[in-house]
């Protein structure tokens, strides 16, 4: 807690699909709606989340808990239709589709949601070099950062996450 | 009658609340902002809401479709 008695909150992201997109992006905006300051530190796979040009998508590859409504009932899909191509970007449309009729956020417009209401973007530095990322290939006003910046951010938070 | 009005209605969770946020942010303390929604959830979510930012809840209704919230900005 900061000394004018303020809460404040940190994810780790580390998952980049269009589903576990979600629940980091979820929490920061709702937590700084509620008055929160929020960090997010976006390491590995959670990294390209700050890209300028979101290109996100899921697969129901090795997730057998994604069972989809279709008529009437709710359809897993077996392992091996993973491997036919368009699979994946059809089940991803699908998801899509989906949220855009049940009127849920796509995952742009929570992102600048989170940035207008001033949540703090770090990017891991590690993560930029080793999958060779640039500034330039981010979304502005985000900050370089390496693990002693999160766990400076962590000591001085009330909540701290790692999705 | 509140003194603003938020069509919430159609969008899930967690837009009413951060449209409400953002519709909460320029008005004047003790000014009160009406919001309707479909969301079931927002009934749980803005009644969280308010007792952490300390605005005050002042009317929660529904019809069974229509969630009415009546939340008024804290001085």
């Amino acid at each position: 807690m900061s000394e004018d008695g303020t809460k404040s909150m940190s994810i780790i992201v580390t998952k980049g699909t269009l589903d576990w997109a979600y629940p980091p992006f979820i929490l920061s905006t709702t937590a700084a709606a509620l008055g929160l300051n929020v960090t997010m530190f976006f390491t590995f796979y959670g990294l390209p989340l700050l890209l300028k040009n979101l290109s996100l998508e899921m697969s129901p590859l090795g997730n057998p808990a994604m069972k989809m409504p279709m008529a009437g009932m709710h359809m897993g899909m077996p392992n091996i239709m993973s491997m036919i191509p368009f699979v994946d970007s059809g089940a991803t449309a699908m998801m899509k589709n989906m949220m855009k009729k049940k009127g849920v956020a796509s995952i742009e417009e929570l992102r600048s949601l989170a940035v207008e209401s001033e949540v703090r973007l770090i990017a891991c530095q590690m993560t930029m070099d080793l999958f060779e990322y640039s500034l330039d290939d981010m979304i502005g006003g985000i900050e370089l950062g390496g693990a002693a910046t999160y766990i400076e951010v962590a000591t001085q938070s009330d909540i701290n996450l790692f999705i | 009658m509140a003194d603003q009005l938020l069509d919430a209605k159609g969008l899930n969770c967690p837009l009413p609340i951060l449209k409400a946020k953002k519709a909460l942010q320029p008005m004047a303390a003790g000014q009160t902002l009406e919001i309707l929604a479909t969301d079931p959830g927002s009934i749980k979510d803005f009644q969280a809401f308010c007792r952490t930012t300390g605005h005050e809840l002042v009317e929660s209704d529904n019809d069974g479709k229509i969630f009415r919230f009546v939340i008024r900005k804290k001085s």
